[in-house]
């Protein structure tokens, strides 16, 4: 597809990242199992404390806990980003292959992605920016099989690229991670579910109008009955 | 069956040039230290390693890197997550230039070949990476009405393993999360080499509680407990 050209973006000041986070932590149910992402799905983790919300990190760990500080850091207790936690009372550890018979056995109720670009049929582009110039090679890790297996995906991610570039389109032109496995995306103007019938507008944040959010998403959205403003 | 080595030196010593070999490892964690070290010291060449990342986390792995000893890498995870990084990152560098020669899958798929290999099984159907750069050119398969790519064993000629403790018949318990990979490496490993924190006799471990049989197990060294290692990655 064509480039975009860069988008006229309101002057509203948009969602912090905590606040994606804090939304998408808004969104689970207790006693689901979930698996986060790196960057802003990581930040879920710090609105879930108290609740009964079960963190698999894919290195191999149930009821993984909060990030651990100086002095009660062990080097065997890291998760899949490679930061040392803590372990919650009835935490599991397993080796990889258990782990991601987990993932792709369909027992992950939700996972947390970041995404470069996100498709009208909920494509997801995530885990190669051919900016960086690595051709077919790259860092997958876990993320293919965390958008095929999971039962719900949610995106986590900034409605813009750092360029200004719109990142919901109608066909990514970035290499995929997996095809129409996307649910939910949460950005710091908007919420949209993917459906079968295109991408639904439900949610947009105080002073952001459903317009305004179209005009910023190089993608048809379909402005839902019930859309209203993102409650925080 | 006393399966130990007196050193990781010994351990290794019969491994030729051209030898496949995996190394446990998720970034910092459960990674064998002792015997990458052996390895960069012994000189072998032309290897294909198999492992997640290289260099990020498990720093000794670049000497190998420098030392021209790659000829291909088997990843999911290859490169320092930040671009800048990678700019400045030998092993990156060695693939972009083409010293090394890179392959990539999903880790379901990374750790399935490997459990594959172990378990006797040639190769598995897989939904992931349907779709993407994993799929081109693999058979593709229709299940249930879901795709699937034919995904095939990761067989190895050597394994490098890092256990918290094990016996001398090669039994051996991982420490929380540095368990990750070293199982599915050693039941993939033709050769299997174990170091071990802490070496005990046969009996005093909690048969219960074995994570590796030592059936999986050919060698066990003791090289003690590694440095606390806080590298950021």
């Amino acid at each position: 597809m064509s480039k975009m050209s860069k988008v006229v973006v309101p002057e509203m000041p948009p969602l912090e990242r905590e606040m994606i986070a804090l939304r998408i932590a808004n969104m689970l149910e207790d006693g689901s199992y979930v698996n986060l992402g790196i960057g802003i799905p990581t930040l879920v983790s710090n609105w879930i404390e108290g609740r009964d919300i079960i963190i698999q990190a894919e290195i191999g760990m149930l009821k993984c806990g909060p990030l651990a500080d100086e002095g009660e850091q062990d080097q065997d207790r890291i998760n899949a980003s490679c930061q040392f936690v803590h372990e919650m009372p009835g935490c599991s550890y397993f080796n990889v292959e258990t782990s991601f018979a987990m993932i792709r056995g369909g027992r992950m109720d939700v996972a947390v992605l970041g995404a470069l670009q996100v498709s009208a049929k909920g494509d997801l582009a995530g885990w190669n920016n051919p900016a960086r110039g690595l051709g077919k090679t790259g860092n997958i890790g876990g993320s293919m099989d965390l958008a095929v297996g999971a039962a719900k995906l949610i995106v986590a991610m900034e409605h813009f690229t750092p360029g200004g570039e719109p990142k919901i389109l109608d066909v990514c032109n970035y290499p995929l991670t997996a095809k129409e496995c996307v649910d939910v995306i949460v950005t710091n103007y908007a919420l949209i579910e993917v459906t079968p019938k295109g991408l639904v507008l439900k949610e947009a944040i105080p002073g952001i109008t459903a317009e305004d959010v179209q005009k910023m998403t190089a993608a048809k959205l379909i402005v839902a009955d019930d859309f209203h403003e993102m409650e925080l | 069956m006393d399966k130990t080595y007196a050193s990781v030196e010994e351990a290794i010593a019969d491994i030729p040039d051209g030898a496949t070999i995996a190394f446990g490892s998720f970034f910092t964690a459960g990674k064998p230290t002792a015997l990458t070290k052996a390895l960069a010291k012994k000189g072998v060449k032309d290897l294909t390693i198999v492992v997640q990342q290289v260099g990020t986390g498990n720093e000794e792995m670049l000497e190998l890197v420098t030392n021209g000893q790659i000829k291909k890498a088997i990843c999911n995870y290859p490169f320092p997550r930040s671009a800048s990084k990678g700019a400045q990152h030998p092993f990156e560098q060695a693939v972009r230039n083409g010293k090394i020669k890179l392959e990539i899958y999903p880790i379901g798929t990374f750790v399935e070949k490997l459990r594959c290999a172990g378990a006797g099984i040639p190769g598995f159907y897989t939904p992931t990476g349907v779709g993407t750069v994993v799929g081109e050119g693999k058979e593709v398969r229709v299940f249930n009405g879901i795709e699937c790519l034919l995904e095939l064993a990761l067989p190895v000629d050597y394994a490098f393993v890092h256990a918290w403790k094990g016996d001398r018949e090669g039994n051996l318990v991982y420490r929380f999360t540095a368990q990750n990979y070293n199982n599915a490496m050693a039941m993939a490993g033709k050769v299997t080499i174990a170091e071990v924190e802490t070496l005990v006799d046969a009996g005093e471990l909690d048969p219960n509680f074995i994570h590796t049989p030592g059936i999986f197990v050919k060698r066990v060294v003791e090289t003690g407990r590694p440095e606390f290692n806080s590298a950021a990655v």
